[in-house]
């Protein structure tokens, strides 16, 4: 009896946020006035836009190694490469493919960082990567705004500030714009559906599924459980950390070029910022937790999420007259959810620590 | 020699090429035409309005729940005393006293429900003090908005409600400490006598409580909590009065900031506000579980002094404005620094 109760006490709990995102949407939606083919659209192209980013956070969680706030080290990478594409005018899908392979290596040697890093810290993983995205923004701003110019030639005068060397603020993705969305072209009525996007999306989901099938996969699944145990079995902890980091900082990467591609213009100095914030946020409001989570969460958190993020302003503005306030409201919430989703995780896990120590116990009376 | 590697090793690395750094920008001041007197009087100045923000990381650290990433909350409860002291409208001295007076037993409540937060989540506090800083300041933008606050020089000018995003405090309580005492040396120099007075004051205040058996007590906490717990020390409750401690002195220190800078920050203002002092005490030399006032003095004046001799010396030498980057790369690296250093110790 008992047990079935916490089977549905454990349900809900897993499912808390989830439920709260579903209610507050379906307060919101009607006082929003939008009309339903609207949402759709733009829920198809964010999803379409978000989904890779929000992804490639899967690996590290599998790996027990929490939310990897460092993925705006990918991100970079990933910006880095579209500053150079648009610099040497290459356009169209190529753009981006060309993008990719130039902002790929750069991923993979900051994603070494990060996992040899975050191997110094084990057990605050999190705030450390957090910190490490805000020292490799520094360098970030350092190479972008003092070196591209004059140490990197940037041949492009309208990449460049008037002052000779450093990029500009906004950079125009003109000849890249919706080329991946577009490149299979698909109306339903008015609804436009970016097919190429979600076949990469979808390729890239069957790859999760295949690789934690795999070896490595394995590794890092016995990883998450617990490291003693797995570096007891001989699987090399490290290694396979920094493994783990270096994928999904790759796959930042490229979900960063495929997120700017949708946007058109990219914001040099803020884009990657906000990159890592909203994935996380994201994923946590899809009924992710630090420790576990799964494709489907990704996106359902991207779409609630998303919901919130178009509607909230619009709702603000309906019900108290002020479209700030729903502005503010919604990063209120955003911080708010990966702030209570951290703390549930750890009060869970400080819970399971008692109840462990309550089992060794033994059924003594 | 052997005097030399002692230093270098009680010092640590990055102290002493930080402090290299800062002597040879102190000393390349002159060949590039900025005034001394004015660089060492603008330090000292932002020493003395950066100092308790800093030193409020001190009661957390030492009782183990490590860098005060919320230091946010603090902050509002400052800004909520200023903004009341400032719509009551008296001016001079007693403005000031009345704003801390009403923001400190708002920090003392936030602080109390920020402890109880922290009590339930051992182990992972700094992520979540961070989130809890941000989350709390984007509620109190919807606040700043909402707030019935009427004194015109504090609202915007259309629509006649919500506070505007800087409010100066000049004409009420400018300088109210800095000016109190203070000692003009020819044109440039200009020693703010009264607000150090005020951060001795308050440093004393809790070096002192470290004195006490509260304060040992919370120390012990910090150092090992099971052996605390032996000893019949409430864990809880230690770290409760910890973070309520440091969320008043967040409080008294945005206050004693904003008597000197003249403006108070609202809305996105206070959010990234922890990051610089949580950098200064660690460049000070204290550690994610050890901290004491030598860091936070030694911290503050490194990192002030950094932030103020970068932007004219660097300037004046390359043409360029590359303070921000400096002071982004200098910050964080120190804080991932303190991070992955305490487990290698710990092996």
């Amino acid at each position: 009896m008992s047990d079935k109760k916490d089977k549905l006490m454990n349900f809900l709990a897993d499912c808390a946020v989830p439920i709260i995102f579903i209610g507050l949407s379906a307060a919101a939606i009607p006082l929003s006035g939008f009309s339903a083919t609207y949402l759709v659209q733009e829920m198809l192209s964010r999803l379409a836009r978000n989904s890779f980013l929000v992804l490639s956070l899967l690996i590290p969680i599998i790996a027990g190694m929490g939310l990897n706030f460092g993925m705006v080290l990918g991100a970079m990478a990933g910006q880095i490469g579209l500053i150079l594409v648009t610099d040497w005018a290459v356009v169209g899908w190529q753009g981006i493919l060309l993008a990719s392979i130039v902002g790929m290596p750069i991923a993979v040697v900051l994603g070494y960082i990060c996992g040899a890093v975050l191997n110094r810290a084990k057990g605050r993983e999190m705030v450390t990567s957090y910190i490490l995205g805000f020292f490799i923004n520094g360098i970030y701003q350092l190479i972008v705004l003092y070196c591209m110019g004059n140490i990197i030639p940037i041949s492009n005068p309208q990449l460049v500030l008037s002052r000779g060397y450093g990029i500009r603020n906004a950079i125009n993705l003109m000849g890249i714009r919706h080329t991946l969305d577009n490149l299979i072209p698909l109306k339903i009525g008015t609804i436009d559906v970016p097919v190429a996007t979600f076949i990469l999306i979808a390729i890239f989901c069957l790859f999760i599924v295949w690789f934690r099938r795999t070896k490595l996969g394995q590794d890092m699944r016995a990883l998450g459980q617990d490291m003693a145990v797995a570096d007891a079995a001989g699987i090399p902890v490290e290694r396979t950390r920094i493994i783990a980091i270096i994928i999904s900082t790759v796959l930042a990467c490229f979900g960063q070029i495929i997120f700017l591609q949708n946007i058109g213009t990219m914001n040099t100095y803020n884009s990657h910022d906000q990159a890592g914030m909203f994935a996380i946020a994201a994923i946590l409001i899809g009924g992710a937790s630090v420790s576990r989570a799964t494709i489907a969460n990704v996106f359902v958190g991207v779409i609630l999420f998303h919901l919130m993020f178009v509607v909230s302003p619009m709702a603000g503005k309906q019900l108290i007259g002020h479209a700030q306030l729903g502005e503010y409201f919604r990063v209120f919430v955003s911080y708010g959810i990966i702030a209570l989703a951290l703390v549930i995780h750890a009060w869970k896990r400080s819970r399971d620590k008692i109840e462990a120590r309550k089992n060794l116990r033994g059924d003594a009376k | 020699m052997e005097k030399i590697n002692k230093f270098i090793e009680n010092a640590g690395w990055p102290r002493i090429i930080i402090g290299l750094f800062l002597l040879a920008l102190f000393a390349a001041a002159p060949f590039v035409g900025v005034r001394l007197d004015t660089s060492i009087s603008d330090t000292l100045v932002r020493v003395g309005m950066n100092g308790i923000l800093v030193l409020a990381m001190v009661p957390m650290v030492q009782s183990g729940c490590g860098l005060n990433f919320g230091l946010p909350l603090g902050i509002i409860a400052g800004l909520l005393g200023a903004m009341t002291s400032l719509e009551i409208g008296i001016q001079g001295s007693i403005g000031f006293v009345i704003a801390i007076a009403i923001a400190v037993p708002i920090a003392a409540v936030l602080g109390w429900l920020y402890g109880q937060l922290l009590n339930k989540v051992k182990g992972d506090e700094m992520m979540i003090a961070t989130y809890v800083g941000f989350s709390s300041v984007a509620l109190m933008c919807i606040a700043w908005l909402m707030l019935p606050y009427t004194n015109p020089t504090m609202i915007w000018g259309y629509g006649g409600s919500g506070l505007r995003t800087t409010i100066s405090v000049e004409g009420y309580w400018l300088n109210a400490l800095s000016k109190y005492i203070y000692i003009q040396i020819g044109e440039f120099l200009y020693i703010p006598v009264g607000m150090f007075l005020f951060f001795g004051l308050v440093t004393f205040l809790v070096w002192a409580f470290f004195r006490t058996k509260t304060g040992t007590a919370m120390t012990a906490v910090g150092s090992n909590p099971e052996f605390a717990r032996a000893s019949g020390i409430d864990v809880d409750k230690m770290r409760t009065v910890s973070v309520v401690m440091s969320t008043v002195l967040g409080a008294v220190g945005i206050l004693v900031y904003e008597q000197s800078f003249g403006f108070c920050q609202l809305y996105m203002g206070p959010f990234y506000m922890a990051f610089p002092a949580v950098a200064a005490i660690l460049l000070g030399g204290a550690s994610v579980n050890k901290a004491t006032i030598v860091n936070v003095v030694v911290g503050t004046f490194l990192f002030q002094g950094i932030l103020t001799m970068t932007p004219s010396v660097i300037n004046s030498i390359m043409q360029t404005d590359m303070s921000e980057v400096i002071r982004i790369i200098v910050s964080n690296g120190m804080i991932l620094y303190a991070l992955t250093r305490k487990v290698k110790v710990k092996r």
